[in-house]
């Protein structure tokens, strides 16, 4: 979604100048809706859950980070690659990657089947094929199976 | 893109104070609320992504010739059916019907064609993966033109060759080719393409898909503009007066489909489609063979004789869509493409099969939300009062607006 704040001219108004003033004090500027949302569903997880990590894997073996080539955005098809470490920050080669996701609060997966395609070493591995076809709450999981065992890493993205 | 874990630094007391002073800026929506209205409007529609697959996409004089294709008669069996034909050029590109009528009866109703560049799968399930390649379906579907690709090649030659060589350069020497051979059509074409060597079917194969790539750059100029709902946000946007824009009772509608409703779920975007599949639970029109959707359609897309993937295409095997393409899942039947709902409110009947008569008809559908009779539907009954659907209905008439041609010289507006 294109920023309500870059585009709009309400910041005469006091509310947009306030919201203005949070915004840039976080470094964000497309934050308005994530905001407003916060804690309305019930089994949404917290503020402090989302991102692009660095993010533990649910058995603790391995950390991942992820970077979109383009902020992520609804509806387009995109490459984001993911930097694999183990618990001490050691980079993970030659792992093998499964992609998964979906809308827990809707039921559904994602629109197509990401996966691998490129290892570049250092940890890091493109993942192309990912797309979102709706703003809001999405897990973004990738299983690894590495040199440090199987586990799986979660991430809460707001699109 | 935004991450709540940024947020930890702002504290609560100080989010809900500016959620209460932005929602009285806002002429009563949330910054929530207006974030979705310009995610849905004319505002945030995207410019046309290429089409690498047709590299004479983005050519004028292609789109006049393909527009010219596009309502030529001469292209089927009996000399009376042109893609224009169904897709009425003054009724937002379809025809109103149930079933669209050609040379026969379609198992689908007509879909509308603008802004439709943007989607990467074309038709209700979804079986082709470019304009190209879908302009190509009608034409040898015994049902709609009815013809043979030769009989159009041969259109070609004798009406159009100077406009066809300067797009497509020298057309090939077709005087041996036989008036009707195609490898689909009745058993003589079948026969006759059977009898044509290697190098002639390559030949007529060959201005046969740049009929197709001409088309599509007629039609990827028809895009969507602007409906009464984008002057609304607009207005909002910019902070003039938006009172008198919408009726109250459109304005409740609104409300309704961006919450409770919970529409936007599929309907998103400013053509208010994810241009996914989904089951929605739409009975199966009697009469009409067991359909699949896009379990179907999927699978069917990835055989394709003019896939991205396949020699005719210009995309040099970049097909990113099929790539990562889900095929074989069983939420897939019975799933059908999420249609725009702009100009909605104008187009009568509802539904891959013209199932459903009047909008009212749909949003009682939705707010029952029947089981599939095949697969599973992805609905949830809504359980809103007559009223409501009422505010519901009104707000879809908030979106009709004209077809916009952009672009190219020498095409004339079809309104
Ligand atoms: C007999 C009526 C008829 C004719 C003639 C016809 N169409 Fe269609 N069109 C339809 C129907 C019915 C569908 C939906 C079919 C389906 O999904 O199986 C459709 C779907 C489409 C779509 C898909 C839109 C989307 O959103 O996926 C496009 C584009 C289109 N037609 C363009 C054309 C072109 C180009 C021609 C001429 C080469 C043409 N049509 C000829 C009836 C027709
Ligand atoms: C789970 C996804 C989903 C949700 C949620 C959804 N729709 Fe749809 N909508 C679809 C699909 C898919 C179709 C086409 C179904 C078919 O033809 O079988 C459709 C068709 C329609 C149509 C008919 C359009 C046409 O051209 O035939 C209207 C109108 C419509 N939806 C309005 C709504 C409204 C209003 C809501 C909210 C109350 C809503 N939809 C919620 C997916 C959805
Ligand atoms: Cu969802």
């Amino acid at each position: 979604m294109t920023s309500f704040h870059e585009r709009s001219p309400l910041r005469s108004t006091r509310a947009v100048l306030l919201a203005l003033v949070v915004t840039a004090a976080v470094g964000l500027t497309a934050c308005s809706h994530a905001m407003m949302l916060a804690g309305a569903g019930a089994r949404r997880p917290a503020a402090s859950e989302f991102g692009l990590g660095p993010r533990t894997s649910a058995q603790g073996r391995y950390i991942a980070t992820l970077a979109p080539e383009r902020p992520l955005r609804p509806r387009q098809m995109q490459t984001v690659r993911v930097t694999v470490t183990d618990d001490r920050g050691q980079a993970i080669d030659g792992a093998t990657l499964t992609i998964d996701g979906g809308m827990p609060q809707h039921g559904h997966g994602l629109p197509t089947r990401p996966r691998v395609t490129r290892t570049l070493g250092d940890g890091a591995y493109d993942i192309d094929g990912v797309r979102f076809n709706m703003g809001g709450w999405w897990e973004f999981r990738v299983a690894i199976a590495g040199s440090a065992g199987a586990d799986i890493v979660t991430f809460n993205l707001e699109l | 893109m935004c991450f709540h874990r940024l947020l930890i630094t702002v504290t609560a007391t100080l989010v809900s104070a500016i959620v209460a002073t932005a929602s009285s800026g806002l002429q009563g929506w949330s910054v929530a609320d207006v974030a979705m209205l310009q995610s849905l409007s004319l505002r945030d529609l995207e410019p046309l992504p290429p089409d690498p697959g047709n590299r004479v996409a983005d050519d004028a004089r292609a789109a006049a010739l393909g527009e010219r294709l596009f309502f030529d008669t001469r292209l089927s069996a009996n000399g009376r059916v042109a893609c224009g034909t169904c897709h009425l050029a003054d009724r937002d590109f379809q025809d109103g019907l149930p079933l669209g009528q050609g040379v026969g009866t379609t198992a689908k109703r007509t879909m509308p064609i603008a802004g439709m560049a943007r989607a990467p799968f074309l038709f209700w399930d979804g079986r082709k993966d470019s304009q190209w390649a879908q302009a190509l379906g009608p034409l040898e579907s015994a049902v709609e033109h009815g013809g043979t690709r030769a009989q159009y090649a041969r259109v070609v030659m004798e009406h159009y060759r100077a406009e066809y060589e300067a797009v497509f350069g020298a057309l090939p020497d077709l005087a041996a080719v036989p008036a009707a051979a195609g490898p689909s059509g009745d058993t003589a074409s079948v026969t006759a393409w059977n009898g044509l060597s290697v190098s002639q079917r390559r030949d007529v194969t060959r201005v046969f898909t740049n009929i197709g790539k001409a088309i599509a750059a007629y039609e990827r100029r028809l895009d969507v503009g602007p409906s009464r709902f984008d002057g609304f946000v607009d207005a909002l946007l910019t902070r003039r007066p938006t009172a008198g824009l919408l009726t109250s009772d459109e304005v409740a509608g609104l409300k309704l489909f961006i919450g409770k409703g919970h529409c936007t779920e599929c309907h998103n975007g400013p053509l208010f489609t994810n241009y996914e599949f989904h089951n929605t639970g739409v009975p199966a029109r009697t009469g009409l063979p067991v359909d699949g959707g896009r379990l179907a359609g999927a699978a069917a897309a990835l055989q394709d004789e003019f896939s991205c993937r396949s020699e005719w295409s210009d995309a040099a095997g970049r097909c990113p869509e099929l790539d990562y393409v889900i095929t074989g899942d069983r939420a897939q039947q019975r799933a059908y493409k999420v249609p725009s709902l702009r100009n909605v409110a104008e187009r009568p009947p509802y539904m891959h099969a013209g199932q459903l008569a009047t909008l009212a008809d749909v949003l009682d559908h939705y707010n029952r939300a029947p089981a599939a009779p095949l697969g599973h539907s992805e609905l949830h009954p809504l359980r809103l009062e007559t009223g409501e659907l009422r505010q519901l209905e009104r707000f879809l008439g908030t979106l009709t607006g004209p077809v916009r041609v952009s672009g190219a010289v020498g095409i004339r507006t079809p309104r």
